[in-house]
């Protein structure tokens, strides 16, 4: 998994000092604009039941997203390697 | 590609509620019979899971358009246990996005489960069908992770388009497209890599599995 997280930092990098000048927000944002374009009228008829209170607390509750599925994949993957090691000896 | 809470209008809300439920249930089920069958299974669908969870939360600069998007993480589950155990999979972290980080929302978890769970790895699956015994298994993780992640972002716009067709429903779904499916395009290439780099840390565990398709 070293490969993939330097790849991704790599491309990252790429990516951000080749992009244009733009913002670099959210797509979905850009649809909510288009979608403001397009049906002027339009106005959501539901609101999310639970927002982050800040920024900070936004991204600590993505990381924690990142963290459950890192754990999950780095926990099975190893135990099945240790598993089919200790079969071999 | 989250439609947001509420931007949908309730019909069409509800029509891709009656498109991803079945899916997701029939996936509910597969998984546990899946498990049953074969212990193993429980750690190959964490793993599965595990990846839709990392991958969708890492948004991802896109030169093409200037703006962000994140992967779906959903090719590895469609490979290795096909679309609808994938839309449950899918299910689980958009419900945890919608819930907790207003990412998405209740009354269009329907609509995005529909494209990230179940439409776009169908898409991954065919071609996962069409390849499986023509290309190295890395290969072949590549090219169904890059489909699975860019259809499913073709559909957001179709849907978006379906919802909110202006004055024509092709001008729309363009414009939609040129927000959504532009932008995925290297994210979608990003994701790609992931799959075939996480896959032959997957396979020897799953041989039997695969070639059973």
């Amino acid at each position: 998994m070293k490969n993939a997280i330097s790849v991704l930092f790599l491309i990252s990098c790429l990516l951000i000092t080749n992009g244009n000048a733009e913002s670099w927000t959210g797509a979905d944002e850009k649809a909510e604009e288009a979608i403001k374009q397009i049906s002027p009228d339009y106005e959501p008829w539901f609101s999310p039941v639970w927002e982050p209170p800040s920024g900070e607390i936004e991204s600590l509750l993505f990381s924690l997203q990142s963290a459950i599925g890192a754990f999950a994949v780095g926990y099975f993957v190893g135990k099945s390697r240790a598993n089919k090691h200790a079969s071999n000896n | 590609m989250h439609i947001m809470e509420g931007f949908l209008p309730p019909l069409w809300a509800t029509f891709w509620f009656a498109v991803s439920l079945p899916a997701m249930a029939y996936g509910a089920v597969r998984a546990k019979k899946l498990i049953n069958e074969n212990p193993r299974n429980r750690a190959l669908l964490a793993v599965a899971g595990g990846f839709i969870f990392v991958l969708s939360s890492l948004k991802i600069p896109s030169p093409v358009t200037g703006s962000c998007s994140h992967p779906t993480g959903t090719g590895i589950s469609t490979m290795l246990f096909g679309p609808s155990v994938t839309a449950f999979l899918s299910a689980i972290v958009l419900l945890y996005q919608a819930l907790l980080l207003a990412h998405g929302g209740i009354t269009t978890l329907g609509a995005n489960t529909a494209s990230m769970g179940f439409i776009g790895p169908l898409a991954g699956w065919i071609v996962y069908r069409g390849l499986k015994d023509r290309v190295s298994m890395r290969m072949l993780a590549f090219v169904v992770a890059v489909v699975a992640d860019w259809f499913t972002y073709v559909v957001t716009s179709i849907q978006l388009a379906l919802a909110f067709p202006g004055v024509s429903f092709i001008k729309s779904a363009l414009t939609f497209m040129g927000i959504f499916a532009l932008t995925q395009i290297p994210v979608a290439v990003v994701e790609g890599i992931f799959a075939a780099l996480l896959i032959s840390y997957i396979v020897q565990t799953s041989e039997d599995r695969l070639t059973r398709g």
